[in-house]
Parts: C-alpha cells; sequence; structure tokens
C-alpha cells in the first residue's frame, strides 16, 4: 500500500514534470470522452423527446391507416391502394364494442383568409370525439357538436398556430375566416400542444367536421387516416384484434388475403421510435468510441516516445534500486493517470459540449450518470490497454544499457 | 581487529557472447577494498574496467568467480535482489551525472530513498536536504539541473550517491564532463568525504584525478597489472589554492 502511494506520487511528478507532453496525450482522450458524451446525450435527449411526444398524442389512441403494412409478400407500399373510408370509420363507431371514440381524419391542405392577413395550413376534417383521442383541452370556445357535424356546418375550431398568425393578440371565437374561399365560423381554439416526433407544428392546424371538410374542401371518398380511443391502455390489444375483424369485413377480405390496412397503437410508436433513437444512440456512439480508441493510440505513442525518450531516467531509477515492476507500474499509472484525467476533463468537455449544442440547435440533450462512468471506465481501460505494452517496454530495459543511451 | 572489506572478489571472469564471437572483458580479478579506503581503478579502454565498474555496483553479474559487497554474497543474485543491494549499499555518481531532468535536486536526491523496501519512505525530503547540505548544496535544493552548473550538477549526484549511507560509492569517471578546476573541486569532495570514512572506488583514465586517492588498481585486458598506495597524495583542496587555479577562482 505504502509502495503504491510513493508509485503514485512518482508517477505524479512526472506526469506535471511535463505538462505540453501531458496535455498533448490527453487530448485524444478528452476529444473522445468528450465526443461520447455529446453524442450520447443527443441521442438520449431525442429518446426522452419522442416519447414525450407520444405520450402527447393522446392517451390509448390506436391509429388506423391505409394500406398494407410491409410484412408478407410485395407490398404495394403503405396508401398506394387507399381504402379507407368514412363509412368504414361509422362502421367501427357502430359495431366495435372496446372503443369509446373513432373519428375519421381527412387532410385538406390550402390557404386560409380571415384576421389580419393569410395563413398557409391544412384542415382536419374529423368527428366530435377527436378532442377526446387526442385529449386536447380547448384554449377558448367550443368544440363542434353532433347538431354541427350532422348538418356539416362550416364551423372551425383553430390551432394555437393558426389563432396567433390570423388573430395576433385577440380571441377568433366568432370571427369568420375563408378556407379556400370557404366560409367558416371560429367556434373555438385549441391549447397549445407543441411539436410532434418528426419535428411537425401540431398546432397549425385547423380542426373542422369531417362532414363539412368532406363536402367542401375535400371531396375525396377515401380517407388516410382513421383514430380510436379505448376506455384503458389494457383494451388495447382486444381492441385493435376487434378493429381488425370489423374492417377485413368492412373491406370484404377472404381468408387468403392480407390486411389492406395497419392497425398500430402509440406501444407500436413508441417502441419504433425508439428503436430509431437506440439505434441512432448506438451509431453515434460507435463513432465517438473510435476518437476514443484513437485517444487511446495515441496514449501509446506517447509512452512509446517517452519510455525511449527516458531511457536514461529509466537507467537512473533500475540503477538506484528500482525493481523492473516498479517502473511498470510508473509507467501504467501514469498512462491510466492522464487517460483518466483525460476522462475527466472529457466529461466536462462533454457536458460543455452537449450545452452548447442543445442552446444552439434547440435539441434536447440529456448527459446521464452511467454515461459519464461508462466513459470513465473506459477511459481508464484505455490508458491501462495501451499503457501496458511501453511500460513493459520500460521495465525491460537493462539499466548498464539505458544509462549509456544518448 | 580486521573489520569485513567492503570488496572481496575471487577470480572474477566476464565473457560477453556476442554471436560466434566470445570476449573476455574479465579474465580473473582478485580484489580486496577495506573500508575507508579510497581507490582508484585505472585502465586505457579495452582494459574491462567499465565492465568491473559495473560488477562491483552490482549493476552485471560475473561469469564466474566470487564477489562479496559488505559481507554479503552478491554473484548469482536475482534482478530484483541486485537492485535491491544497489539501493541499500552502493550510491553511484556517473560522469555525466544522470540526475533527472525538470527534477529539483532535492527530488533527485531524495529517489533513492523512494525505492527503498526496507524501510518506510519516511522524512525522504529531510534525510535529501542533509545529503545536500553534506556537499554545500543546501541552498540549491530546489534549483533544476538545467539551472545548476557542471560542478554543482555532479555534488547533487554525489548527494544523491550519499542519501542512503552506503558502503560504497562508486564513481565511474566523475570528472570526464567537468573542467580541471570543477575536477578538482569534485575530487576536494570525495577527498573530504573519504576523510569522514566512506569506501570510495572511482574509475578513471586520468593519472591527475588518480593522485588524489590512495591507492591505485591498474587493469590491463582484463586483468589487474597493477596494484600500488599512492607515493605522494595530493590534497584537492590545497591544489585549488595554488596560482593555476587561484586566478581563475576570483
Amino acid at each position: 500500500m505504502r509502495r503504491t502511494m510513493v508509485l503514485l506520487k512518482i508517477a505524479w511528478q512526472s506526469i506535471l514534470r511535463n505538462p505540453l507532453r501531458t496535455l498533448l496525450t490527453m487530448l485524444g482522450i478528452i476529444i473522445g470522452v468528450g465526443a461520447v458524451i455529446v453524442m450520447v446525450a443527443v441521442g438520449l435527449g431525442a429518446k426522452e423527446r419522442i416519447n414525450q411526444q407520444i405520450q402527447n398524442l393522446g392517451t390509448n389512441m390506436i391509429i388506423l391507416t391505409a394500406g398494407a403494412s410491409s410484412q408478407g409478400g410485395v407490398s404495394q407500399g403503405a396508401q398506394s391502394f387507399n381504402r379507407l373510408t368514412v363509412a368504414n370509420a361509422e362502421a367501427l363507431r357502430r359495431d366495435a364494442t372496446l372503443l369509446t371514440a373513432v373519428s375519421p381524419v381527412i387532410i385538406a391542405p390550402g390557404q386560409v383568409i380571415g384576421g389580419v392577413g393569410n395563413w398557409r395550413t391544412h384542415t382536419q376534417g374529423v368527428s366530435t370525439d377527436y378532442q377526446v383521442i387526442r385529449d386536447w383541452p380547448l384554449a377558448s370556445g367550443t368544440f363542434f357538436d353532433l347538431t354541427d357535424q350532422r348538418n356539416a356546418r362550416k364551423v372551425a375550431v383553430l390551432g394555437a398556430t393558426v389563432a396567433e398568425n390570423l388573430f395576433p393578440g385577440q380571441d377568433p371565437v366568432g370571427q369568420e375566416i375563408q378556407i379556400r374561399s370557404v366560409p367558416f365560423k371560429v367556434i373555438g381554439v385549441l391549447a397549445r400542444k407543441g411539436q410532434t416526433a418528426g419535428g411537425a407544428d401540431q398546432d397549425d392546424v385547423i380542426i373542422a367536421p369531417y362532414t363539412t371538410v368532406q363536402t367542401r374542401l375535400a371531396g375525396r371518398q377515401f380517407i388516410p387516416q382513421i383514430l380510436a380511443a379505448t376506455a384503458s391502455s389494457a383494451d388495447i390489444p382486444a381492441a385493435m384484434e376487434e378493429i381488425r375483424a370489423i374492417m377485413r369485413e368492412q373491406h370484404r377480405l377472404a381468408s387468403w388475403e392480407e390486411d389492406d390496412f395497419t392497425v398500430r397503437n402509440q406501444t407500436d410508436l413508441a417502441q419504433a421510435a425508439e428503436r430509431t433513437t437506440e439505434v441512432m444512440t448506438l451509431l453515434l456512439a460507435a463513432i465517438a468510441s473510435i476518437s476514443l480508441l484513437v485517444g487511446g493510440i495515441g496514449i501509446m505513442n506517447i509512452m512509446l516516445v517517452s519510455v525511449t525518450e527516458r531511457t536514461r531516467e529509466i537507467g537512473i531509477r533500475l540503477a538506484v534500486g528500482a525493481h523492473g515492476a516498479d517502473v511498470l507500474t510508473q509507467f501504467l499509472v501514469e498512462s491510466t493517470v492522464m487517460a483518466l484525467v483525460g476522462g475527466a476533463l472529457g466529461v466536462v468537455a462533454g457536458f460543455a459540449g452537449a450545452r452548447l449544442l442543445a442552446s444552439l440547435t434547440g435539441w434536447d440533450t440529456v448527459v446521464s450518470p452511467p454515461t459519464v462512468v461508462l466513459a470513465l471506465a473506459f477511459s481508464a481501460a484505455v490508458g491501462i490497454f495501451f499503457g501496458f505494452y511501453p511500460a513493459r517496454k520500460a521495465a525491460k530495459l537493462n539499466p548498464i544499457d539505458a544509462l549509456r543511451y544518448e | 581487529m580486521r573489520t569485513t572489506p567492503v570488496i572481496a572478489t575471487h577470480g572474477l571472469v566476464k565473457v560477453y557472447t556476442t554471436g560466434a564471437s566470445e570476449v573476455r572483458a574479465l579474465r580473473g580479478i582478485d580484489l580486496v577494498v577495506q573500508r575507508g579506503e579510497f581507490v582508484a581503478v585505472m585502465g586505457a579502454s579495452g582494459s574491462g574496467k567499465s565492465t568491473l565498474m559495473n560488477i562491483l555496483g552490482c549493476l552485471d553479474v560475473p561469469t564466474e568467480g566470487s564477489y562479496e559487497l559488505d559481507g554479503e554474497r552478491v554473484d548469482g543474485l536475482g534482478k530484483n535482489e541486485l537492485a535491491d543491494i544497489r539501493n541499500r549499499k552502493i550510491g553511484f555518481v556517473f560522469q555525466g551525472f544522470n540526475l533527472l531532468p525538470r527534477t529539483s535536486a532535492a527530488e533527485n536526491v531524495e529517489l533513492p530513498l523512494l525505492y527503498d523496501r526496507s524501510r518506510p519512505p519516511r522524512a525522504t525530503r529531510q534525510l535529501a536536504l542533509e545529503a545536500l547540505a553534506r556537499v554545500g548544496l543546501a541552498d540549491r535544493a530546489h534549483h533544476m539541473p538545467n539551472e545548476l552548473s557542471g560542478g554543482q550538477q555532479q555534488r547533487v549526484a554525489i548527494a544523491r550517491a550519499l542519501v542512503t549511507q552506503p558502503a560504497l560509492l562508486l564513481a565511474d569517471e566523475p570528472t570526464g564532463n567537468l573542467d580541471s578546476r570543477t575536477s578538482v573541486e569534485v575530487m576536494a569532495l570525495f577527498q573530504q568525504l573519504n576523510a569522514q570514512g566512506i569506501t570510495i572506488v572511482l574509475v578513471t583514465h586520468e593519472r591527475d584525478i588518480a593522485r588524489y586517492t590512495q591507492r591505485v588498481v591498474e587493469l590491463r585486458d582484463g586483468r589487474v597489472v597493477r596494484d600500488l598506495a599512492v607515493a605522494e597524495r595530493a590534497d584537492a583542496a590545497t591544489d585549488l589554492l595554488s596560482p593555476a587555479f587561484a586566478a581563475e577562482a576570483v
């Protein structure tokens, strides 16, 4: 123990003796560890954000889209043959026992005029259930009701972004707007929901009864999406099966035919997103690890040069009584301490880098303690691994030759 | 009453084998150095004096023959045991000073104490400062080697050799890198230390330097060809006052 302290002291002295060399050696590790931490922070940040946003989509939501999922055979591509209709949504609403809410989603892009100017956005035709499915409260006014829906009344509920742009600083409820030259009355404004996982603004939208949108704006028979919700998340798997059964019946699919629609829920979405971000995090970490490896090779390089350069020093140490093991330990401790200190500085640099990146790009970054611990452990391992060969070379020197070395 | 000699070798032979050829560097050296002696080992290059020096310093082992250092058999010891012997019993002074660069005088002197396995590394700094005081460099303890003159560096090296209180001070051409005045100064220090009872073996090829010792052992072709007491021993301290050196001393 005492000997270890002495050797630590010797190693520490010789690290301090050549600050520039030490700093250059550590630089590789600092950059490597810093890069790993920043990259993992970006990955974890993305993951956290996606999870939040998926929660934000609505509770217990099931999403039905047209087109087969890619499984089996040659897919024609999602939605290449669109076969979801309003009638399907109505059938689900009527027949499904586990669904508490069903809403078709018809999307009609177009210019909106009203208030202080005009705005390009898209109008979503949905049913009265939509608000429940998306769990989306109102900031002011009311949502449209069944009467509005049945009579295809020209009423609209504005997303927060649209409301701000057309009616800055005032309440748009009661005002009139024109969506693609069709006059609509604003009856409500939705609360702000924020961005989607993909970065799209969820509040840049106008909500109107699907009946109105279909007759006045879109006019297409097929719709891209049907949303549904269950009473509790436990019902979701059974509800999805129920939807499949009803949809197969609706589409009159024979038993040997594959589904021509896809049923997903948030968990699927979350898992898919998580897998994506995990792969991304891993990839980023792998790339960053390469710089850590290069840093390790840098340590070995400098230590090898250092052993040659310090041959005389080693000779002196051996002459005055150092054992080969003492010299080995000294050089190992030197490289490990350098790697560890470099790793610690790298952690600091990583923290700062993650902060900086977050403030520059607006991405979320999360520096997790396990990453820090792992990065430090890895840099110590790098120090020992890459320090061993030079250290052994030093320990094997013959004192007579080492003393004569010029 | 006879005390144990510091050095007692019997029939030391060293053969270097390089490929097919053999070089017999030492061909049977019998040498006894008593405690308190000041011996110069002389010889031309190739005479085997460096080889003898390495074996006496436990840096190398003889091919044949026995070597007792301070009453302890050291031939046939392993690498680490030799390292411990060097640490405890021998103080080295080299031609090139061999101080650690960018390391203060005190830390250089401290070095052997850090590798001493026989006692706890306690008060090492204190011992180092005392050793520096013995060579007259108490006020230079925190200087780096490159801030010291050649003579001062060699005195730091001597302090490092003394700090473990070794049985033997082994100096290999200690004046080889010094000008003549500084050489005499270093010899004056050796004489002073010898007067305090320290056993010194000094390897040199300069007769002028050997004059300051008590006994000259001359080697040729790996054998001792002469082993004589110095008839007119020069006193380095007196020489420094002679007109030749006094002029430079200002």
